[in-house]
C-alpha cells in the first residue's frame, strides 16, 4: 500500500465564464489543497485566461473568480505553470496574470507530467 | 490494480459516460477492482432514476447501477455540483450516493489510478 | 505515461496541443471521436508517422474505430478493444486530456 503523499496535477485549459469546467476545477483544487498532497496546476491554452487580470463578470451575471486563484497560496498551493507558448500566442505576459507564475517550456511541462500520479484535466 | 474512475460528462450528450462505463467492466472482467466511480460537472446526472429513455436505447443510469451492485463499489455524486444541478437523495438510483470533493481525493490517494473520462 | 485523446483533431487542437507535451515513450491512445486522427489518408498521417519515429506507440480504440466506418488506418497504429485500454492503463500512469 502506498502511503506517499501523492503528486495530483490539475491541468485548466478551458476559458473561464463560457463554460463551467474551469471554476468547478478551482472548487476541486480548493478541497484538495486542504489533504496536503503534492499539487501542483498547469495553465494550458485557453486555460490561462482564467487567470486574466481585469475581469469584470458583473454584466453576464455569473460569479467571478479570478481572484480566487490568489487564495491558493494560503493553501500552500505554489506550484502554479504557465506554457510559454501559450501565454505569447495569446499576446499576454507574466505581468497580464492576477498570480504569481512559473513559465515554462512545453517540455518542461511535459516532464512534470510524467512524474504525476494523477493527473486530471478542466 | 485499484481504480477510482472520475466522470465529468453527463449521459447521452457525450460518450464519455458510455466509455468509462465499457472500460470498468473490462477492467472488472480482467479482475481488477474498481473503487469508486467519481461523478462531478454534469456528470452527477449519470444517477437520475427520473431518466426514461426509449426502449431500444440504453439506460445509462440504471447500467451505472447493476454493475455498482454487483461489483460492490458506489457511483458517487459531488454534492456541490449535485445541488447546482438538481440531483438530490430523492432521485439517486440505487448503488449512488452523495458525497463531497473529500471523498474524490481519498479515492485518489488510495488507489493505483485515477482514470477521467470527460468532453 | 499513457495520453488519451477524445476529440477529432479537425475541430479541435486537443491532439496538437498534447504531442507539444509528449515525452520519448509515451504512448498516446485515441478514443471516442479522437480516432479520426488514425484515418488513413488524411492530414494527420505526417504528424502521427513523426510521433511513430520518435518512439511514440500510437493506439486507437478499436470499437471507436469500427463505430465510424474508419476501414483504413495509418500504418503503424495499432488497435486495441476496452481490454487492452485495461491493459495499457496497468502498464502506464494517464493523463486523459479532454
Amino acid at each position: 500500500m502506498d502511503t506517499d503523499i501523492k503528486k495530483i496535477m490539475h491541468v485548466m485549459r478551458r476559458a473561464p465564464h463560457g463554460s463551467i469546467y474551469t471554476y468547478e476545477g478551482l472548487e476541486m483544487i480548493l478541497i484538495m489543497a486542504a489533504y496536503e498532497q503534492d499539487l501542483s496546476l498547469v495553465f494550458i491554452g485557453d486555460g490561462i485566461y482564467a487567470l486574466k487580470k481585469n475581469q469584470d463578470t458583473t454584466g453576464i451575471g455569473i460569479k467571478g473568480f479570478s481572484r480566487t486563484f490568489m487564495a491558493l497560496d494560503g493553501y500552500d498551493v505554489e506550484k502554479l505553470y504557465v506554457d510559454r507558448q501559450s501565454l505569447e500566442e495569446r499576446g499576454l505576459t507574466e505581468d497580464d496574470l492576477v498570480v504569481d507564475v512559473e513559465v515554462m517550456d512545453a517540455s518542461e511541462i511535459g516532464r512534470l507530467m510524467t512524474e504525476q500520479d494523477v493527473v486530471i484535466h478542466h | 490494480m485499484n481504480i477510482g474512475i472520475l466522470l465529468k460528462e453527463g449521459p447521452y450528450n457525450h460518450q464519455a459516460s458510455d466509455t468509462a462505463y465499457k472500460f470498468a467492466e473490462a477492467a472488472i472482467a480482467k479482475g481488477h477492482k474498481v473503487d469508486a466511480v467519481f461523478l462531478y460537472n454534469d456528470g452527477v446526472t449519470n444517477v437520475t432514476k427520473l431518466g426514461d429513455p426509449p426502449q431500444d436505447d440504453r439506460n445509462v443510469a440504471a447500467r451505472w447501477s447493476e454493475l455498482a451492485k454487483k461489483n460492490d463499489f458506489k457511483v458517487l455524486a459531488c454534492i456541490a455540483a449535485s445541488k447546482r444541478r438538481g440531483i438530490n437523495d430523492d432521485v439517486l438510483i440505487d448503488g449512488s450516493e452523495i458525497t463531497g470533493l473529500g471523498t474524490l481525493t481519498d479515492i485518489a490517494i488510495r488507489n493505483d489510478r485515477l482514470l477521467t473520462f470527460g468532453d | 505515461m499513457l495520453h488519451t485523446i477524445n476529440k477529432s483533431p479537425f475541430e479541435n487542437n486537443t491532439f496538437t496541443t498534447c504531442v507539444r507535451f509528449l515525452q520519448p515513450g509515451d504512448p498516446i491512445l485515441f478514443i471516442e471521436d479522437g480516432v479520426y486522427a488514425v484515418q488513413d489518408g488524411n492530414r494527420f498521417g505526417a504528424l502521427i508517422q513523426s510521433m511513430l519515429k520518435k518512439n511514440n506507440p500510437v493506439y486507437a480504440l478499436k470499437p471507436d474505430i469500427d463505430a465510424r466506418g474508419i476501414s483504413a488506418v495509418a500504418d503503424g497504429v495499432r488497435m486495441v478493444d476496452y481490454a487492452g485500454f485495461v491493459d495499457l492503463v496497468e502498464e502506464h500512469q494517464v493523463n486523459s486530456w479532454l
